[in-house]
């Protein structure tokens, strides 16, 4: 039951760079995502900075391998899988038993948004083709029969922790001995249905996000994929290439206080980041780094604060929120961070939380500034929290 | 495990206390819509008014099966749906491109995640236990009750909170009639797999069940267990995929007392079922279910209701219009559910 | 100030409500009516929709919303400013 779970290939693109590679340049450049919104055409155009990907959907469709008129949430999602597996480099993987697990929050909105503007006015009409991807499920199939995954697919979507929940579902799946291998993270392209919905909530920063800074008005969206290969301790041992980490712990627990805001003590976050070290068998005190939500909103800092203070005080590890980089990016958020946090480990690598000045009042810590390499990452925790009160915390460790 | 106790809300009277569908209802159309249950004394008043349909089915479904099954809180909560919550997506989506992304409201957008129902049972249930939702069309409820499976398995939980929701809209019904799923004219539901024509009938639902570890006196079956499998190249592959479960449980196709299979009224889509009828099926008891629920795909959820049922009260219904109605106890059934022969899942179920 | 509260009635779906049930200086939020701060934004709509007032600091939310008689003299003070 407690058989390790191994990371053994990981791939991600975002604002920051389209593969691990140029993501790595940006953090030790301290080059953030953010720019004003270039590929989506929306009327906030020159009010909301967004972290885009620097590539139109016939640049991500060359990389993808895939046809650009589908969902540039599926061409994200693509691209960062084939990286991954790529990475691993797993000898005969289709003898294996290999999943795709999958997350995303909106499928093929972006599509869906063109479709709909033709139906509404008739609904007869619209491309059927721009809506027979809209289910989020079909982005996972689209990429699962790219990638010739058949024996397990799935797909998550719990918000802004859908992939996190993908990556310990794999890991799971794996202890079960019902897979030897996982391709699990997410993928979230930018849509105006999510742009506009975050800006009714009024928590989009029309400068760029300050995360846990006392000045915090609030998040820019990004967009973006990334998946880990997660491996059994018999897959491990076969390997050219030693694994990245393993994946010791995990948590997803609700905070079942409000549908979108946190509670003032962030009891959610709490009980995710404590399950996730009590299943390692860790204490607050092991722990070298996290990798805040940090969305930059007054309601998420303060709660997820909150919840660090009263598990980690009087001692508190180095932080920050790799979000100051790529935005938001959803759906794709938990994995994205977890790839950032598996290099983390492997590197020795603490990421600067960017633009943070003023220390937040209500917290007695700061996060982490400067980018730090060659120190050693034992474990590191990674939060993602969501709509719905949904809260997952994932723990890596060194091998 | 064990279906501890099912909260179902569908096209058939199938929620609260009625009797297992000894009153079916007959339907001469392409698209059937959930019988409804009276929300006021199962949803806070406070909480119902931002609710969509779905919203409302998919919480009043579960806190039906969470008060039969004698539970105030699952020890998680895991959801399945395909679609989510199309109402909600819709009122924004529409407001969104007619009011040229001004002047829009947060509730409808709140509401479209697909998480909500799950999320809405945690806050109504205050529970901070584990949460999850699945969304992968017709293998959303396959998925979420793999994961409470697991969850039991692994000793996490003790019980779980299992469900599926899908709700058509005017705008997904037009959609989805467009892609060719149903037929073009109203079809009476209980001649639905005489019809020898393309399309089936459009459904939706609302199907909770409560999954537990151990056994206990009103338990509706015992869960033996379930195998999914994706795109199949040919029906041979599927036959060899149902062999190999009932291997895997050490069964033989006789020791089946019914098969509910997944037809549909398509004649594309129940080729596969004839062929298995005529091959390992052959002298089985089989019914088809979709003439009472319609085709969505988290259909399968309604079967295994029908499944537990069946089992529990030790009936085949009339309106289930099985092959043969022997007579004989019904001690396991089998059910084999395909969505769009894209999704095939088998489920297994024996008394307890 | 009894169009306003249909107003909010419509917007908010508060169901069962009538206008005359709520009172001018009655607490919209928490305790009173029981709204939460989807409600405020949704409300911060209706201004902007009904009266062309803009209301651009969420912040400023609790303050104007917190009864009839806040919202309706919200409203008389910015409409004056605008014309």
């Amino acid at each position: 039951m407690s058989a390790p779970v191994f990371i053994a290939g990981i791939g991600t693109i975002s604002a920051i760079g389209k593969n691990v590679a140029e993501s790595m340049d940006a953090f030790r450049n301290g080059k953030a995502g953010m720019e004003a919104m270039r590929y989506l055409d929306s009327v906030h155009k020159n009010q909301l900075p967004v972290a885009e990907v620097k590539c139109s959907n016939e640049e991500l469709a060359a990389l993808a391998g895939l046809p650009a008129h589908i969902s540039r949430t599926a061409l994200l999602s693509a691209i960062a899988a084939k990286e991954a597996l790529k990475d691993a480099a797993i000898d005969q993987l289709s003898s294996l038993k290999v999943g795709f697990i999958s997350a995303n929050t909106v499928g093929g909105m972006d599509k869906t948004e063109n479709f709909f503007r033709s139906f509404l006015a008739d609904n007869k009409k619209g491309k059927l083709k721009n809506v027979v991807h809209h289910e989020c499920g079909s982005i996972t199939e689209l990429v699962a029969d790219k990638l010739g995954v058949k024996h397990f697919i799935s797909t998550i979507s719990t918000a802004c922790s859908s992939s996190a929940n993908a990556i310990f579902f794999g890991a799971r799946m794996i202890k079960q001995q019902m897979l030897d291998v996982a391709i699990a993270g997410g993928a979230d392209a930018l849509t105006k249905f999510t742009l506009n919905g975050f800006n009714t909530l009024m928590i989009l920063d029309s400068e760029y996000c300050r995360p846990f800074d006392e000045s915090r008005k609030g998040l820019n969206l990004g967009e973006g994929a990334a998946y880990v290969v997660l491996v059994s301790e018999r897959i491990a041992k076969q390997l050219a290439k030693k694994p990245y980490c393993t994946l010791s712990g995990y948590c997803n627990a609700n905070d079942a206080y409000h549908q979108t805001a946190s509670s003032p003590d962030g009891i959610g976050s709490f009980l995710a980041m404590e399950g996730a070290m009590k299943m390692a068998g860790l204490q607050p005190s092991d722990i070298d780094y996290i990798n805040l939500h940090g969305t930059g909103t007054q309601n998420n800092d303060i709660a997820e604060g909150t919840a660090i203070k009263r598990l980690f005080a009087p001692v508190y590890p180095k932080m920050s929120s790799t979000k100051s980089f790529t935005g938001h990016t959803l759906g794709a958020s938990g994995s994205i961070e977890a790839v950032f946090s598996a290099m983390s480990i492997q590197q020795g690598i603490i990421y600067p939380n960017l633009r943070f000045q003023n220390q937040m009042k209500e917290l007695p810590f700061t996060p982490q500034t400067t980018y730090i390499d060659n120190i050693t990452v034992k474990h590191v925790l990674s939060n993602s929290f969501g709509f719905g009160g949904n809260c997952s915390s994932l723990l890596f460790s060194k091998i | 495990m064990f279906i501890r106790s099912t909260g179902v809300i569908s096209a058939q009277h199938s929620f609260g206390n009625v009797p297992f569908l000894e009153n079916p209802v007959e339907y001469n159309t392409n698209r059937l819509t959930c019988i409804e249950p009276d929300y006021k004394d199962i949803i806070d008043p406070k909480m119902i008014r931002r609710m969509s349909r779905i919203i409302r089915m998919g919480v009043a479904a579960a806190i039906g099966c969470l008060r039969e099954g004698n539970t105030d809180v699952p020890d998680a909560i895991v959801t399945g749906t395909a679609y989510g919550c199309l109402q909600d997506t819709d009122v924004f989506l529409s407001k969104m491109v007619e009011q040229n992304e001004e002047l829009l409201t947060p509730t409808a957008f709140i509401q479209s995640t697909h998480n909500t129902i799950g999320a809405q049972i945690g806050l109504m249930l205050k529970s901070n236990r584990y949460n999850n939702a699945f969304v992968h069309r017709g293998f959303s409820f396959e998925s979420a009750m793999l994961d409470g499976m697991l969850l039991l398995m692994e000793n996490a939980a003790g019980n779980v909170l299992v469900g599926a929701i899908d709700e058509l809209t005017d705008h997904s019904f037009a959609i989805l009639e467009r892609f060719g799923l149903y037929k073009k004219n109203p079809v009476t539901n209980t001649a639905l797999y005489s019809t020898n024509t393309r399309g089936s009938i459009a459904g939706e639902g609302s199907a909770f069940f409560l999954l537990a570890k151990e056994h206990t006196a009103g338990d509706y079956a015992k869960l033996d267990g379930m195998h999914t499998f994706y795109k199949p190249a040919s029906i041979v592959e599927s036959e060899e995929q149902v062999k190999l479960f009932l291997e895997s449980h050490s069964i033989d196709i006789n020791d089946i007392d019914l098969i509910i299979t997944g037809r549909n009224g398509d004649t594309t889509h129940d080729a596969v079922y004839n062929q298995l009828n005529r091959g390992i099926f052959n002298g089985i008891t089989t019914a088809g279910y979709k003439h009472l629920c319609g085709e969505y795909p988290t259909a399968v959820s309604f079967a295994l209701w029908l499944a537990a049922n069946c089992i529990k009260q030790n009936v085949i219904p009339s309106s289930l219009h099985s092959t043969s109605n022997t007579g004989k106890d019904i001690k396991r059934v089998l059910v084999y559910n395909h969505y769009q022969d894209i999704h095939h899942s088998l489920l297994l179920l024996s008394a307890c | 100030m009894s169009d306003l509260k249909k107003q909010i009635i419509e917007q908010l779906n508060l169901q069962d409500i009538k206008p005359e049930d709520i009172g001018d200086d009655q607490p919209l939020f928490v305790d009173g009516l029981g709204l939460d701060s989807i409600d405020a934004l949704e409300l911060i709509v209706l201004l902007q929709q009904h009266y062309k007032i803009k209301l651009s600091n969420a912040e400023d939310g609790p303050k104007v919303f917190k009864s009839v008689r806040t919202i309706a003299e919200y409203i008389t003070a910015h409409q004056n400013q605008v014309a």
